[in-house]
């Protein structure tokens, strides 16, 4: 089935060059951080993480987000998302492998990986996270590809993967719920030591994961001939609204908690992220920015005319995806950090390197999307001649 | 044909497969469960002179530790002794012990009208080597752990450098190798290990010189403003002061449970 990606045309394959030029650059720059280590980013003592567990972080959220689709369908038996089932869980593949890799990048020494399975761990979280993250990036790649296989062969999908669909559902869940306990169980980190930072994790997510699959539905039916189907495109996007709203009102949430409280423990790092702190505030103008697309994206998203038209809709999914990038990519990471425990601020920005290591694994990571929708578009759009 | 050599491949390397996992599982049955696993360098045994304790905690006698210098010595002495590299980007500093003003060492108990002699005086900070350490507990491989005696160390050579047990740490302990750390060691001692790019290092309260007799070196350059020994030792000096000064620690509300004292 893999063959069919083979036939591209002249854009496809231009596309693909594109993506691979790209990960070349980066590759050489990965080199270049392997040798000198991870003092090529703009990490320091006190910031000691950065982009690629931000982006990791977000990813997550990107891939558990596949639920959305699955759950409806195969629960509920919500019809008009069963022609993209199989998109959702090709995003998830990809969003995964690049929380695979941005950990990879992320590591001081990546050769002693596999350290993490031959000194099992199972009182650290990372341990839980490593275990999850494969789990579902097997999960969906056992899934996705069956279910395709067999729409190819014109036949129902094997009905022994249908407990490896309902292990999906809660296991997306656990992904992005074990991420979160990475941050939210840490004594010394004020800012992420709150419980609502996993229901806040999943709700950030099924916004930023159906915002995307509404913009590569829409982005399809310019380049292929496969339509999703205006009823889905639909579903996702209210599944958008009203996760964006929940997350935003967590967020509220959490300022509140924090600055009624007045605890400076807790208080301070937001007040770094809006404000600034002693002088530093580099993130000031992204976070404002984080509220006024999430805002925006709100807003239009809840009137029905802007939300049923699919150009205004487009729009309003970008600014959900940006919104809620800013929020985990930029701001969660820094903002735990800064300031240190000792309550002093030093700043992270990110280098060069770190960037365009960071834009490799994103170009790696629609390299596999790209591969993997062809694959599934050729399928779809055999079958719709078919019948 | 293919399909038929295809399976008996797979059928030889499947009972291959099973047959070398069978290996493992008969050695620890006929072990009887008892694991005894000769060590590649023979039997390891204690040294004579070793200091043990079944506790290990210091307190720091801020007083004291003001004097001229007191602090400078203690802090090069330990950073020399463990090659301690001098970065000369600030972002990727290796510190084990510093010193820090008291609203930063302990930013929860800070207030207007503090003690002249308190806000001015300098504060050692270093690894708590906590009773319940977080990091340890974060650590996905166990490079760091807490030893019986209560010393949390770090195994250099397990380390993958994911740094979550920097983010564990609720004290900013902790230090990061971004960069090869020998060229910027001053003066390489040789019976200690230089590290390499990549693994988090940290205070491992001197377990080299505890093994051979010696007290921390930091202890031993304070001039008695640092005081160490065995908390479970009624009779040892930590016990002493504990029982006669009211002390202080950092954080203590979370849990950790710090065993750096600090007599103000």
């Amino acid at each position: 089935m893999l063959e069919r990606a083979l036939n591209g045309n002249k854009n496809y394959w231009a596309w693909l060059m594109v993506l691979m030029s790209i990960i070349g650059v980066a590759v050489v720059f990965y080199l270049y951080q392997l040798w000198f280590g991870l003092g090529v980013t703009g990490m320091s003592r006190d910031v000691s993480w950065g982009f690629y567990i931000a982006q990791f972080t977000f990813l997550v959220g990107v891939a558990a987000s596949a639920v959305m689709l699955v759950l409806p369908y195969y629960l509920h038996n919500y019809k008009a998302f069963g022609k993209i089932t199989v998109l959702g869980e090709f995003v998830a593949i990809a969003a995964v492998t690049m929380c695979l890799l941005f950990i990879l990048a992320d590591l001081g020494q990546p050769q002693r990986m596999l350290n993490v399975i031959f000194y099992a761990t199972p009182h650290s979280m990372l341990f839980w996270d490593m275990i999850v993250l494969n789990g579902y990036l097997f999960l969906n790649v056992i899934v996705g590809w069956n279910a395709l296989s067999a729409e190819s062969k014109g036949v129902p999908p094997p009905k022994w993967i249908k407990p490896f669909i309902y292990i999906s559902i809660p296991w997306a869940v656990s992904i992005h719920t074990v991420t979160a306990f990475l941050y939210c169980g840490l004594p010394g980190r004020g800012f992420w030591l709150t419980a609502v930072l996993a229901p806040r994790f999943l709700a950030s997510a099924f916004a930023a994961g159906p915002a995307l699959l509404i913009l590569l539905c829409l982005l399809l039916r310019k380049l292929t001939r496969f339509d999703a189907g205006k009823e889905a495109i639909q579903m996702l996007s209210k599944i958008a609204t009203y996760a964006i709203i929940i997350n935003v009102f967590f967020f509220f949430c959490e300022v509140f908690v924090a600055c009624y409280s007045q605890i400076p423990e807790h208080m301070d790092h937001l007040t770094y992220l809006f404000f600034g702190l002693h002088g530093k505030g580099a993130l000031v103008p992204f976070m404002w920015l984080s509220m006024i697309l999430m805002f925006t994206g709100i807003f239009m998203l809840l009137i029905p005319k802007v939300r049923t038209n699919e150009s205004s809709l487009a729009v309003a999914c970008v600014a959900i995806f940006i919104g809620t990038w800013i929020d985990k990519g930029l701001g969660m990471i820094s903002g735990g950090f800064v300031p240190n425990p000792l309550h002093h601020v030093n700043e992270y920005i990110p280098t060069i390197p770190e960037i365009m290591i960071t834009i490799g694994v994103y170009a790696i990571g629609m390299l596999v999307l790209t591969v993997l929708y062809k694959m599934a578009i050729s399928v779809k759009e055999e079958a719709a001649g078919l019948s | 044909m293919m399909e038929n050599s295809r399976r008996s491949f797979l059928k030889i390397a499947g009972v291959t497969a099973a047959g070398l996992g069978l290996k493992p599982v008969t050695d620890v049955l006929a072990s009887g469960g008892h694991q005894t696993k000769s060590s590649p360098i023979g039997d390891v045994s204690k040294g004579k002179d070793v200091l043990t304790a079944k506790r290990w905690a210091m307190v720091i006698d801020v007083k004291k530790m003001a004097h001229d210098g007191t602090v400078h010595k203690c802090i090069e002495a330990c950073h020399k002794l463990h090659n301690v590299p001098k970065m000369t980007n600030k972002r990727h500093e290796i510190k084990w012990i510093w010193e820090e003003e008291f609203h930063h060492a302990f930013p929860g108990k800070h207030h207007e009208h503090i003690a002249e002699a308190i806000e001015h005086a300098p504060f050692l900070v270093l690894c708590n080597h906590c009773e319940n350490p977080p990091c340890v507990r974060a650590c996905p491989t166990k490079a760091t752990f807490q030893r019986e005696d209560g010393i949390v160390l770090m195994d250099f050579h397990r380390c993958i450098g994911c740094r979550f047990c920097m983010a564990a740490c609720p004290y900013g302990s902790r230090s990061f190798n971004f960069r090869d750390p020998r060229p910027f060691i001053e003066e390489t001692q040789e019976n200690f290990p230089t590290r390499m790019k990549g693994v988090v290092e940290k205070c491992n309260f001197c377990a080299e010189r505890l093994a051979v007799g010696k007290q921390p070196a930091c202890v031993e350059a304070s001039d008695g403003a640092l005081i160490f020994g065995d908390l479970d030792d009624e009779n040892s000096d930590v016990r002493k002061v504990l029982k006669s000064d009211y002390v202080i620690r950092r954080k203590p509300g979370l849990g950790t449970g710090p065993q750096i004292y600090y007599k103000v």
